[in-house]
């Protein structure tokens, strides 16, 4: 999979966990993260990171990402975009 | 001693709060839910969430899988999601015959294979929840060697059955005495099934009673209090303990003096007895220095 | 200059002078005579009765500079505080030092009378809420200055804090003075943060909802420590007061920790006949009752005394008969209210009593056993109960410090994991408890011992219970969570944290955001 066809979200707000909504970007966009989180300062470029790298590794070269994180750690974090970009390739 | 397998928790799938705490509660097992614990619109999200889990968090203890049952449109897929990431058991629920462990059991060699865990690694379970299942109870237990236990779900069985669920539980006699005698004679373990009322727990241990005396090896749980009660439950006194020892020095003796009769205190002793006492010192052996006093 | 265990401590801080830092947890010898109250007289057939908090604050002479204190024992339903200072900004007084025991989050009210310039310095225990984010951001002229009740108390009679005025709530007053906690609608328990108040404060004004005949029965502040009395409709809210009776929590991850604290207890061998301890209020802490009362009945051994801020679940095990008496700071909840009115062996005490280190000896120095709570701890055992991982002013010292030194065992409890961040880290943010009082964490995946506890260690090692050095606790939290970047601060110091000896362990430094 390397494109979205359609805007797409995972996860929850609850605590623990990460909302993450996945918007498809136009050609060479590239993929935009906007995060909020609780743990921005400890944790914030982290994230940003791992959700990046995650959508890189299946392929994705242009995505806006809008995260609304609640203290998830990574494997959540990882299976949030996942299944979000699951959804939007449907 | 055979893995022990007191308490199994259920742990929601979907939910990153409760994955993350799973294992620290001491459960011999945790069962990671993807079946009645998920939304349906959410099956897809706790696939993707249990396999993480697995993966990346060391639970150090046993990790069961919960799959949706294989004829509904999420089992294979969770199935297909889940085995790479090497959970120790997958629990199948509403198991109505030996044919769906044989098929479950094919898909799981595969992807052994495929994935290079050693063949037979992938242990199964299923839970009876039918009166169809129940009838089918010991060719579901010997269908396949990957087979640990056998589980009874009581809300959907006594919805069957047509009757309600009691405090004394007479409703379930039958099924659960069924149950026992159908693992025993496949050779494998029996769990009886969850008491939601959290707060009751006079009801819960009458129920553990009850169910310790019937023979069972463990219970399902779906609150992580209920599990040192159950462990508490399942652990021997130091009576049986005491008395485990006296049985088998007596027997001890018997064989120094080649002696054909053992007895202790006047009582005759026969082997199932020596055997007991045998099973009783190895399991407060297993148990012995696990979470403090 | 870098104190004791490493903090960073200027020797001029702005607005406070020069400071010494800490030396230890029992470093500091006083010397010196304690403060006193100015003198006064009362002339037979005098009148303390005044019509108002207005004509009180003419009659003490409140000017700009002065100090005021009040107590917190009204918690989140008191109507004292909030009410003088308004009075005293409207006489266009300024440049107050607000000193009251702690501060609730119903005085987040106070926030304008900060911003205008009619309270310029704050000494207390902490804060929390909107009042905690703004004092952070520096918006008080001197920094916030933290002081454990202990030390309060110390300050207070040493003359560190010289109290122009006290405003004490009193929910018993009678016509000459008499004041207790336990009569009338606003009935607290203990007024045990107000006692060194009244005896030390220059002035004294007692505000009362219920005026009574005199002599009041029984007595906790007498009448030759006050001054003027002044009759409103309500001096608290009992909702805000008290919470109906404090109940053990049934989330399981506080109960596994309070199973483990018990546990570490009872190994540990404090657990015998005659014991005494703490328990503090929060989920975990309390909780660990519940399992110490199992092990009492078990065993059929009964405790000496409790001591601290107290709640009903205490007060029933004095009433079984477990523990023979209990020394109270603090009423926490309705029920422990009750057990101090009708309980001859539930003892009021004040502050000093409790936990001051410069008299012959506070009651901390008796304790047993301590449960405390914990916002982070480190791999040194420092424990921060001030401020979170951000960095925010959102707690309160207390007793933390106080029966951490006295105890001669100190647990402290704490989840290993608030969402992501890991509360056992390499440092933490504000130091309260230095870790040399601390003898084990306990968190829900590991417990730690203080590596110079070796008999605590020995008195552990077949206990089953999980028992790892403090650096593998803080790597299992680590691998979980990744390891925290650390936060960004400015170098304006926007709190300081006294230990209880009137030394200063750290400073609050004001984040960037």
């Amino acid at each position: 999979m390397s494109k979205l066809l359609k805007a797409a979200q995972a996860g929850t707000v609850e605590s623990s966990d990460i909302l993450i909504r996945l918007i498809p970007g136009d050609a060479g966009s590239g993929i935009q993260v906007e995060l909020v989180s609780p743990t921005m300062q400890q944790y914030g470029k982290h994230i940003n990171n791992l959700i990046t790298t995650t959508l890189v590794s299946l392929g994705i070269d242009d995505v806006q990402v809008n995260a609304t994180d609640r203290g998830a750690l990574d494997c959540t974090i990882k299976a949030r975009v996942i299944t979000a970009l699951q959804r939007a390739g449907e | 001693m055979e893995k022990l397998r007191r308490s199994m928790m259920f742990v929601p799938g979907n939910n990153p709060g409760m994955l993350l705490n799973a294992g620290i509660y001491g459960a011999d097992t945790i069962i990671l839910d993807c079946e009645d614990a998920v939304a349906i619109t959410e099956k897809d999200s706790a696939r993707n969430l249990v396999f993480q889990a697995i993966s990346e968090i060391n639970y150090g203890t046993e990790v069961a899988v919960r799959i949706n049952h294989i004829s509904t449109p999420f089992g294979w897929d969770d199935l297909k999601r889940i085995l790479p990431a090497k959970p120790d058991l997958i629990r199948l629920p509403m198991c109505q015959g030996p044919d769906e462990i044989r098929q479950i059991d094919e898909f799981i060699s595969e992807a052994e294979q495929k994935n290079k865990f050693p063949a037979g690694s992938i242990k199964m379970m299923a839970a009876v929840e039918t009166p169809k299942g129940l009838r089918l109870a010991y060719e579901i237990a010997s269908a396949s060697p990957r087979m640990v236990a056998l589980a009874i779900g009581a809300e959907d069985f006594i919805a069957n059955l047509k009757t309600t669920r009691s405090k004394l539980g007479r409703e379930l006699l039958a099924a659960r005495g069924q149950l026992v005698l159908a693992a025993r004679e496949a050779g494998i373990q029996c769990i009886d099934t969850v008491f939601s009322d959290i707060n009751d727990e006079e009801g819960f241990k009458k129920e553990l009673e009850l169910i310790k005396e019937m023979g069972f090896d463990g219970k399902s749980v779906v609150n992580p209090r209920q599990v040192s009660v159950v462990h508490d439950f399942f652990a021997p006194t130091a009576k049986e303990i005491d008395h485990a020892q006296r049985v088998l020095a007596a027997y001890q003796e018997a064989l120094e003096k080649k002696s054909g009769v053992i007895s202790l205190n006047g009582k005759m002793i026969d082997l199932p007895i020596v055997a007991r006492a045998e099973r009783t010192l190895a399991y407060a052996k297993a148990t012995a220095g696990k979470g403090g006093k | 200059m870098k104190n004791s265990i490493g903090r960073e401590i200027p020797e001029f801080i702005p607005g406070l002078g020069k400071v010494t830092g800490f030396g230890g947890a029992f470093a500091r010898k006083p010397v010196g005579r304690t403060a006193g109250a100015a003198l006064s007289t009362c002339l037979p057939r005098a009148d303390k009765l005044l019509a108002s908090i207005e004509t009180a604050i003419d009659a003490v002479g409140l000017k700009d500079g002065m100090t005021i204190s009040f107590h917190h024992h009204f918690r989140n339903g008191d109507r004292i505080l909030n009410r003088v200072v308004e009075a005293i900004a409207k006489k266009g007084i300024r440049d107050i030092t607000l000193s009251p025991s702690s501060l609730n989050t119903v005085n987040d009210a106070l926030i304008p009378y900060i911003e205008q310039g009619v309270i310029t310095a704050i000494e207390t225990s902490g804060a929390r809420g909107k009042m905690g984010r703004f004092l952070t951001e520096g918006h008080l002229k001197k920094p916030l200055h933290i002081r454990s009740h202990g030390g309060r108390a110390q300050a207070i009679e040493s003359g560190a804090i010289h109290i122009d005025v006290a405003f004490l709530g009193a929910p018993a007053c009678d016509r000459y003075g008499n004041i207790n906690g336990i009569q009338g609608q606003s009935a607290c328990g203990s007024l045990g943060y107000a006692i060194q108040d009244a005896a030390y404060a220059d002035q004294v004004v007692a505000i009362t909802d219920n005026l009574m005949p005199h002599p009041l029965f029984p007595i906790s502040i007498p009448q030759t420590q006050v001054d003027y009395i002044v009759v409103v409709d309500s001096i608290g809210d009992p909702a805000g007061i008290a919470s109906g009776a404090l109940r053990y929590t049934k989330d399981p991850k506080e109960l596994l920790i309070a199973k483990y604290a018990a546990d570490v207890m009872d190994y540990s061998g404090y657990l015998q006949q005659d014991f005494s301890m703490q328990l503090g209020s929060g989920g975990a802490s309390m909780a660990v009752g519940r399992f110490i009362k199992t092990k009492m009945l078990e065993r059929g051994i009964t405790g000496s005394f409790g001591v601290g801020g107290m709640t009903g679940v205490f007060a029933e095990m004095m009433e079984e008969g477990l523990f023979k008496m209990m020394f109270d700071v603090q009423s926490f909840d309705i029920p422990a209210i009750d057990s101090i009115k009708k309980n001859s062996n539930h003892l009021e005490m004040s502050a000093s009593y409790y936990a001051n280190p410069h008299n012959s000896g506070a009651i901390v120095n008796n304790l047993d056993a301590v449960i405390l709570s914990a916002t982070e701890v480190d791999v040194d055992f420092n424990v921060n109960v001030i401020t979170d991982s951000n960095g925010v002013i959102m707690g309160a010292s207390g007793g933390h410090c106080d029966t951490a030194a006295g105890a001669k065992l100190t647990i402290v409890v704490a989840p290993l994991l608030r969402g992501r961040l890991p509360m056992v880290k390499d440092a933490v943010q504000t130091v309260v408890t230095p870790g040399e009082t601390v003898d084990a964490i306990v968190t829900e995946r590991g417990i730690a011992i203080n590596p110079k506890r070796l008999d605590i260690i020995d008195n552990l090692k077949n206990s089953g219970l999980p028992i790892m050095s403090i650096h593998e606790l803080k790597d299992i939290a680590y691998k979980l969570c990744g390891k925290p970047e650390a936060i960004q601060l400015s170098d304006e110091i926007v709190g300081v944290v006294e230990y209880r000896d009137g030394t200063i362990i750290d400073v609050i430094r004001r984040p960037i955001f």
